[in-house]
């Protein structure tokens, strides 16, 4: 047995799962035989290289291209070079959808969802038991709808004759148009609306997780409530936290729907997150290499967040 | 004095050290080493006060859909309707309106589900059953791949579409939908699978079976709960995605709910509040449904580890 585990070229260690001869096929050798093991895999592959990875390239030769939607240069763009990228560098819209896009992923994202969900799951612990189940499930529920439901439910909400300006209406308040006038803040509204409940999960979760005799015994030191929280529960989840931050940013970074749904990426440009100013470029303008470059941008960044999250916090693989 | 003395005595059980004779003021007594029970209850009244805020945030929206889909006269504010009536719902159940996307949506998130989970359970297999090096830098890429804002990639995979003369096809779609939902079904299915014990496969192989039959026979039938729960995930994600298909279909023929919901609130919109209300919720139901089965099935599913005894 020994002596078959040593023959295997990419095998580090006996591990229990493969410390018996594979099955059948056993007398095949070495790489043969692990590419006899992976054959599985390759449906995977072939699906994943032709419509995940073909994308990601044809992006990146797209973007170096005049392609338009449709006549002549859809057919036969030419090549430009880095010209896409030298204007969009130097267009005030791009720069503009990026400071967007900053300003929709950290208020949203990183402290509208994380906070509102951490909150939310302290206040699950604290608060009554039978009111707890009842916002967890509501608040679960705006999550699970369809993002296209949730868009036009808010869209109604935060319309100028809708129900948030009606409410201001009793309170002897003049609503203004919010999906005109602040655009911006009603899509963030929205998204923490939307997205809250999957950090108030992830937070309850690793909430649970911290052992209660460490902060009672802080209890007893005399250390605040503020204390308690700051000192101890945050540093034992943070973990979860920095986890729940990646995936919230990486999430939000792509939202198209509800701010398409909602504004329609306006008035004029002034909610245009990249994804949707690439998506107006391509099919409003009819410029699709402009709008595979701005497509591009986004996927780098989104790949940096991606390698951060896999690279630093390294989740469990094994 | 007697009075006074009773009146300590009654005070005596919540703790705070009366003299005889003085009448103490309800003030706490210096540094209770335990938490009152006054604060604890001020904590809950408090806490309770702030879910009772979130609670209508959230609950006004989703009040709006269901309450505007009742409504013969709905308008964007959300109204307790005076005659709440089922026209609306009776309006938009036709065959164009609402039984073809409903129907399309159910082939292309069912389909893509289906394909899902049998990829993904051919690729979990040797990345759960075998120590390879392989399979570390094959889990970090899917990871790495899993995490990558897809809807930012949807104009060159229109490109890519029009290259490959895929644009308008439904399974040219549905391909797309299961390679980018591939990389999570995978992970998620390694995980399942590794929590089926690797004895009763040993047994298997002894009897002479090859690793695909026992893959069929021994792991797949020990993990349906979890093959349910990557289904009705990627089922659920295919079932809402609306800038998919909104991209890459063309003929309202073949467009899911997700996409006709959005041309009839852009056609009807401004005026039938009420219907697009009653799409919403006829076209949300099945995955709330689908929501709570899943939250079912993710509580059975670490039961596996019993199978290994008796």
């Amino acid at each position: 047995m020994t002596a078959l585990d040593t023959q295997g070229p990419t095998r580090r260690e006996p591990a229990p799962a493969g410390s018996r001869t594979g099955g059948p096929g056993a007398p095949v050798k070495g790489r043969a035989r692990t590419a006899l093991r992976l054959l599985p895999l390759s449906p995977a592959i072939v699906l994943m290289a032709i419509f995940l990875a073909g994308p990601i390239g044809y992006a990146l030769y797209g973007s170096l291209t005049n392609a338009a939607l449709s006549g002549y240069r859809a057919a036969n763009p030419d090549f430009v070079g880095l010209d896409n990228y030298t204007r969009l560098l130097s267009s005030g819209q791009f720069w503009e959808s990026a400071w967007l896009t900053l300003l929709f992923v950290v208020a949203s994202a990183v402290i509208g969802q994380n906070v509102l969900g951490m909150a939310l799951a302290l206040l699950l612990r604290s608060g009554p038991k039978r009111l707890g189940s009842v916002v967890s499930a509501l608040v679960v529920m705006a999550w699970v709808l369809p993002e296209i439901v949730a868009a036009f439910t808010l869209y109604a909400f935060f319309s100028s004759e809708g129900t948030l300006n009606t409410a201001l209406g009793w309170l002897g308040l003049d609503g203004p148009s919010w999906l005109i006038l602040f655009p911006m803040l009603s899509v963030i509204l929205a998204n923490v609306w939307r997205g809250t409940a999957f950090s108030m999960m992830v937070y309850n979760a690793a909430l649970a997780e911290v052992p209660p005799e460490i902060t009672e015994s802080a209890q007893i030191d005399g250390a605040s409530a503020l204390q308690r929280f700051s000192r101890i529960t945050l540093p034992m989840i943070r973990r979860a936290i920095a986890t729940n931050m990646m995936l919230t940013t990486l999430q939000t970074l792509g939202v198209f729907t509800l701010i398409w749904v909602m504004t329609g990426g306006g008035p004029g440009t002034k909610s245009s997150t990249l994804p949707v100013l690439a998506f107006q470029q391509a099919f409003k303008f009819a410029q699709v290499g402009y709008g595979t470059a701005i497509a591009t941008v986004t996927l780098v960044i989104g790949a940096a967040f991606a390698l951060v999250y896999v690279r630093v916090l390294k989740p469990e693989v094994d | 004095m007697t009075e006074s003395t009773t009146q300590a005595s009654r005070r005596e059980p919540s703790g705070v050290a009366a003299m005889p004779g003085t009448v103490a003021p309800p003030v706490p007594s210096p540094a209770p080493p335990q938490l009152s029970s006054p604060t604890r209850k001020g904590t809950t009244l408090a806490a309770g006060a702030a879910l009772v805020i979130v609670a209508v945030a959230f609950v006004v929206p989703l009040a709006w859909l269901l309450l505007a889909s009742i409504n013969p006269s709905a308008t964007v504010s959300v109204t307790v309707p005076t005659s709440p009536t089922l026209q609306n719902y009776r309006t938009v159940l036709t065959p164009e309106l609402t039984f073809t996307p409903l129907l399309n949506s159910l082939v292309i998130s069912g389909t893509t589900a289906l394909i899902t989970v049998l990829v993904a359970v051919l690729a979990a297999y040797p990345l759960s059953r075998y120590k390879m090096r392989f399979n570390r830098s094959f889990l970090y890429t899917i990871l790495f791949g899993s995490c990558l804002p897809i809807t930012a990639v949807m104009v060159p995979v229109y490109a890519l579409f029009v290259t490959l003369g895929l644009l308008d096809s439904v399974p040219g779609t549905i391909l797309f939908l299961a390679a980018t939902s591939l990389p999570m079904a995978v992970w998620m299915m390694k995980n399942f699978m590794d929590s089926v014990p690797i004895s009763l496969e040993e047994a298997a192989w002894v009897d002479g079976a090859s690793s695909m039959q026992a893959l069929r026979r021994v792991v797949v039938p020990l993990m349906r709960p979890g093959l349910a729960v990557v289904f009705i995930f990627v089922f659920t994600q295919a079932w809402g995605n609306f800038f998919v298909p909104f991209v890459l279909l063309l003929d309202p023929a073949k467009q899911p709910a997700a996409v006709s919901i959005y041309t009839f609130f852009g056609t009807n919109g401004a005026i039938a509040y009420g219907q697009l209300a009653a799409f919403s919720v006829l076209y949300s139901v099945p995955v709330l449904v689908l929501y709570l089965l899943v939250q079912r099935l993710a509580g059975g599913s670490f039961a596996l580890a019993g199978s290994v005894k008796g």
